[in-house]
């Protein structure tokens, strides 16, 4: 079974944000990167199924070079190669366009199943898997929680909202979009670091694949911190006072003690 | 030219989101001076637009059909494609339920459109309308426009539009006939299940003390728990100590498990993203301990301390000892 993962390098998610110069991005130049979530347990659920039916996990990521670090990492936990879309621009692709770069990539791999995360923690459209499922002519389910192989075909659990599951069937090949906690996530061991040296790891570009940023049906104006619309009483002194000062509020104000 | 809005229900319940979204396409009709439409999709679908009838719209469509009886991301989108090939709305509106998350980018790529998820608010500027969406988990805020022909499409966070702002008036209703074949409909859904009864009731605790990412380790816990005891308050938490295993997936708040509105809510190293902002933020007197004074979590808070919980917890666990015992 060959299995290609989508993931993509976001801010580590205790990143202190600030807007750049022209308020179209945020300052990238002091943040470090990490993989986006969701996309880790993707590529967790891709292992455990080679574990259990044999096959290939391959590691597809768009992204600047800085990406390369991510990617050694998903070699380093045991994805089989790699293939990195080097692009520096991507926060101006929108999730069409991006969805795009990727479909064109998986349409050479002829994959039996297709994995990402339900959403990135940057941009957080929560599309692109399906996006890519459309242009390839896949079936696809999302925010999935469980994935078996049934004969020719899966058996996944969908997540609803408020604890409900949906079991949902559908045949091969097939694109899932993975939500947080499906899994346990693995740590790289130093032998997997040492084999990743040598995995293959494919280059290509953007316009390689025929892509191109910009988009000719949504825009971005503008980005900025929002507006704190609720007056919240800050208490930032040493935790002792602090601690003092929330307690009388609570007692005397809110009266909730 | 129109506004559409497409509305969900599951097993015959409306989502409330729906009526959000009702609402959201009102406004905006009232503001573009556009005709305003909704359609329900399924299988015997009267009930649902007799519900309808009595809102103030300009037409609404009954999508029905045997193969739309289940939900399938196949059925709804070439359903809807379909419609919206027939009517050509500017703007097609929807809840950002799971479903919506489900069909729609397969529904605007399927018409070379991209949607705009997860709105939290729109203005009108000069004709053209601007949308409001949240990047990084709520941490940063974006202005977009649509460009080029329509259709657009965007949908909508629960909880950004006023449910009970929904005009009411008269409505006829149109049945729109969708042409679907079963070979076109890949996957095979089951019925709904839960996991197992809830043994905590979250919802009927009078404080919980909620504990989120920042809290580093499962061994860290008992500082929490501690605090949680003092207070006579229920443990929660927020999704990522759930899937962790630190604490069973009962006690998660937010879209995904329990959504609470106790007396006195403390988010404890709790970001505050979206997903867990949706279970808690009609919680009366809302408390935040994070070291991040950007969280979003502050914007729904009443009080908070910007600090090391790790040094907060155990000052505030004293705190309310001695002031309970006094």
């Amino acid at each position: 079974m060959k299995i290609v993962v989508c993931i993509k390098q976001v801010p580590a998610r205790d990143s202190q944000l600030r807007i750049a110069a022209g308020s179209k991005w945020i300052e990238e130049s002091d943040l470090s990167y990490e993989i986006n979530e969701p996309d880790a347990y993707a590529l967790e659920e891709a292992l455990q199924l080679k574990e259990r039916q044999g096959g290939e996990v391959v590691v597809l990521c768009a992204g600047p070079a800085r990406a390369a670090q991510t990617i050694r990492e998903a070699l380093a936990k045991g994805a089989d190669r790699a293939i990195h879309i080097e692009e520096d621009a991507l926060d101006a692709f929108d999730p069409l366009s991006g969805a795009r770069l990727l479909a064109a990539a998986l349409r050479a791999e002829n994959a039996d199943l297709v994995l990402t995360g339900l959403q990135s923690d940057d941009l957080g459209y929560g599309q692109t898997g399906v996006i890519v499922a459309e242009l390839l002519g896949l079936p696809h389910a999302t925010i999935i929680m469980r994935v078996e192989l049934e004969g020719a075909g899966i058996k996944v659990k969908r997540e609803l909202e408020n604890g409900w599951f949906q079991q949902v069937e559908m045949p091969l090949p097939a694109l899932l979009t993975i939500q947080s906690g499906i899994n346990k996530l693995r740590y790289a061991t130093l032998m997997g670091i040492k084999k990743a040296k040598s995995k293959e790891v494919k280059r290509l570009t953007s316009a390689e694949l025929g892509g191109a940023a910009g988009s000719a049906s949504v825009t971005l104006d503008r980005v900025y911190l929002p507006e704190r619309t609720k007056r919240t009483q800050l208490f930032d002194g040493p935790p002792k006072e602090a601690a003092a000062q929330l307690v009388e509020k609570l007692k005397f104000e809110a009266r909730v003690l | 030219m129109s506004i559409l809005a497409v509305l969900e229900q599951r097993g015959g319940e409306w989502r409330r989101m729906s009526w959000e979204t009702l609402a959201a396409a009102q406004e905006l009709s009232r503001e573009l001076n556009l005709p305003v439409h909704a359609v329900i999709l399924g299988n015997g679908t009267d009930a649902a637009a007799a519900d309808l009838a009595s809102k103030k719209l300009d037409k609404i469509y009954t999508a029905d059909h045997e193969l739309l009886r289940e939900y399938t991301p196949d059925g709804y989108s070439l359903a809807l494609r379909q419609l919206i090939e027939q009517v050509k709305p500017t703007l097609a509106l929807f809840p950002h339920t799971y479903q919506v998350r489900d069909f729609l980018p397969k529904l605007a790529t399927s018409l070379n459109r991209v949607a705009v998820s997860d709105v939290v608010s729109h203005r009108v500027e000069g004709g053209a309308v601007v949308l409001v969406r949240q990047l990084f988990q709520g941490k940063v805020n974006a202005d977009v426009r649509f460009a080029g022909d329509p259709p657009f499409f965007a949908s909508l966070q629960a909880g950004a539009y006023r449910a009970d702002l929904v005009a009411e008036g008269s409505a006829p209703v149109e049945e729109f006939i969708p042409q679907l074949l079963p070979a076109e409909i890949r996957s095979r859904p089951q019925e709904l299940f839960r996991e197992s009864e809830r043994a905590v009731d979250l919802g009927s605790a009078e404080i919980i003390v909620s504990v989120g990412r920042g809290i580093k380790e499962a061994d860290n816990l008992p500082l929490v728990q501690k605090l949680a005891e003092v207070l006579g308050a229920e443990l929660a938490a927020s999704r990522p100590i759930c899937d962790a295993g630190w604490l069973p997936m009962e006690r998660q708040v937010g879209s995904s498990g329990q959504t609470v509105a106790p007396k006195m809510y403390l988010a404890i190293g709790i970001s505050g993203a979206i997903q867990h902002l949706v279970g808690m933020k009609a919680s009366k007197t809302v408390v935040a301990i994070n070291k991040d004074p950007n969280a979003p979590i502050f914007e729904v808070a009443d009080y908070g301390i910007v600090g090391d919980l790790f040094q907060v917890v155990p000052e505030l666990t004293d705190a309310i000892q001695k002031a309970k015992s006094s």
